[in-house]
């Protein structure tokens, strides 16, 4: 096979480019923005007033000025983590399933967009991001009430709360779309809204709230019990999805005609794009998750860069190595694999570990996918297991090894993961991967029970054959005639 | 009158019907058609799912001709689709029994 030695002298390469940076070197810290300490005006004499006018007028100024430039970002950030799903995994997964589906599956990303939007006003942002006990929050801001031009200084002190709220909602969109993948091709579109509402109401919000809410149970910034690393939602978004992805595809069974009739792709080209699409978009997901426009969301941005870019390469070289040839959506989905293992990661680890964790990522995800899942028979349609699961578990732990004080310093100089010589985080790590798999498949197995007792999950034979586009929503994608 | 069908390697087409014209065939008729011979097609992989894809696409080409001209046609089509590999395709022949231009109610070869 040609090349096979120069692709195994690039692995050597890569690997000794990233155990040589985690020698110790004199790098500059990209730490945190922090205001400067006010000086102490204790013993100062009296400010004349017009004097004491000016500075008050030109902190206010300067305070404006930040908001300005970190909303800014933010709110681009909230645009892009909305095109992750439409158009980006719309498009992704589209293209991943037969022509008779395609809009039905398009469609699954696309209703979370409303879906989630609405819950998410009503009683999901309060669930997720009021105080309340270790596991849930309260009803304190259920309709939005209070949710306005004032920052919430606990999560993000220099953005409206209303755009930290808009910010996250577009993490809570994308995250059931996710699991889609695994029911792609057979799921009711009635069971398939319940069930998306039951599980962000089951599994979304509590793991938000657990990880990233005031108090919460694993929070690794305000007050956690089990203080876990998890910048952009190694656990909240791709665990807890890739998880309740596997269960949904043993609860639902295969598709009808699996493996023994061809299921290929109908369009690589739309996964192409969606994909290309996701790269792009993370980028708001992961350096956004800074929640300012600082040098930690330029760190984010670009070890997310950086990771993807080697997931690629590792999804590819071991496919060419072991299946014979570099194929073009290989190639695109170890990028997916890649952005999903550097997202808890991105705000805690330097690009060259970066690159690691998305070259390991590319390489056991692209095993999971094409080798394991055949050991085990399940059919995980589109992969939401094998990508999002697998990767997320990977980056979470990897995020406890990697973590560094040199590019995020939340612990005021103390270890922030292993190779600052603190075992202990990749413990608490495993902790927080353990409760996310945990939640994810109880809960997950009892939403699908309730949805099947209701109303139904699985469509019958007739409208399976027929396709889900024409039986459940009366269109067809291409209209080649008219 | 003759029909003559070639299934044709889709990339042979222009030169096919340059060849056609060439030697004054003026009618001609073309579909995608998707079908195999011999050949049995090829294997895709996506995700480590293996295929085997035996309906390639194909082109169909079509031409009716008075009969004395069946050698000649086909010989311009062989000549113009020929790469010596295999799914070159094949042609057809077969009898027309009548031709009718819709428009002025033209019968037969005057049809044509």
């Amino acid at each position: 096979m040609p090349g096979r030695w120069v692709l195994s002298l690039t692995l050597a390469i890569v690997f000794a480019a990233v155990t040589l940076a985690q020698a110790p070197a004199p790098t500059t810290t990209a730490a945190t923005t922090t205001a400067a300490p006010a000086p102490a005006a204790a013993a100062a004499p009296a400010i004349p007033p017009d004097i004491q006018k000016k500075l008050d007028d030109l902190d206010k100024a300067t305070k404006n000025a930040q908001m300005a430039g970190d909303n800014s970002w933010m709110l681009t950030s909230s645009a892009l983590v909305l095109m992750m799903t439409g158009p980006g995994l719309a498009l992704f997964y589209g293209g991943l399933v037969r022509r008779k589906n395609v809009l039905g599956t398009m469609m699954h990303s696309f209703i979370m967009m409303a879906t989630v939007s609405i819950l998410w006003a009503v009683v999901g942002y309060s669930l997720c991001f009021a105080e309340g006990s270790p596991f849930i929050g309260d009803f304190r801001y259920v309709f939005l009430h209070g949710v306005g031009a004032e920052p919430n200084a606990d999560y993000a002190g220099t953005i409206p709360q209303q755009t930290w709220m808009i910010y996250q909602l577009m993490f809570a969109i994308i995250t059931p779309a996710l699991i889609s993948g695994a029911f792609a091709e057979r799921m009711k579109f009635t069971g398939m809204l319940l069930f998306m509402t039951l599980w962000s109401l089951l599994v979304y919000f509590p793991m938000a709230h657990m990880v990233w809410g005031k108090g919460g149970f694993l929070s690794g910034t305000l007050g956690g019990v089990v203080p876990a690393w998890d910048f952009a939602g190694g656990t909240v978004v791709h665990i807890t999805s890739g998880v309740s992805a596997l269960i949904c595809a043993l609860y639902l069974g295969k598709r009808t005609g699996y493996p023994n009739e061809s299921m290929r792709p109908h369009s690589v080209v739309l996964s192409v794009i969606g994909a290309c699409l996701l790269w792009v978009g993370w980028f708001g997901f992961n350096a956004g998750s800074a929640l300012n426009a600082g040098p930690l969301a330029t760190s984010a941005f670009v070890v997310t860069h950086f990771a993807t870019a080697a997931a690629v390469l590792g999804w590819m070289i071991t496919e060419w190595m072991m299946a014979g040839k570099p194929s073009v959506l290989g190639a695109v989905s170890g990028a997916v694999a890649g952005l999903v293992a550097i997202t808890p990661a991105s705000g805690f680890v330097k690009p060259m570990p970066a690159m690691l964790i998305g070259l390991l990522a590319g390489i056991i995800c692209y095993l999971m996918v094409s080798k394991a899942k055949k050991v085990f028979g399940y059919d995980d349609a589109l992969d939401a297991f094998g990508v999002h699961g697998i990767g997320g578990t990977l980056g979470a732990i990897l995020t406890g090894v990697f973590a560094t004080k040199e590019v995020n310093d939340l612990r005021m100089g103390m270890p922030m993961g292993m190779v600052d010589g603190d075992s202990g985080q990749v413990v608490n790590q495993l902790i927080a991967v353990a409760i996310s798999w945990g939640i994810a498949i109880v809960a997950t197995l009892v939403i699908l029970k309730v949805c099947d007792l209701i109303v139904g999950v699985r469509m019958d034979v007739q409208q399976e054959t027929e396709g889900m586009d024409i039986s459940l929503h009366g269109e067809e994608g291409y209209n080649l005639e008219s | 009158m003759k029909k003559i069908e070639a299934i044709i390697q889709p990339q042979k087409l222009e030169s096919v019907k340059a060849a056609l014209i060439a030697i004054g065939v003026d009618g001609i008729t073309v579909s995608e058609v998707r079908g195999h011979g011999r050949q049995k097609g090829h294997k895709e992989v996506y995700r480590g799912m293996e295929y085997n894809v035996d309906l390639l696409p194909k082109l169909k080409v079509e031409v009716v001709i008075q009969s004395p001209r069946v050698n000649e046609v086909i010989g311009a089509i062989m000549t113009a689709a020929k790469t010596g590999s295999i799914g070159d395709g094949k042609i057809f022949v077969s009898e027309v029994l009548d031709a009718v231009r819709i428009r002025n109610d033209d019968r037969g070869e005057a049809a044509l």
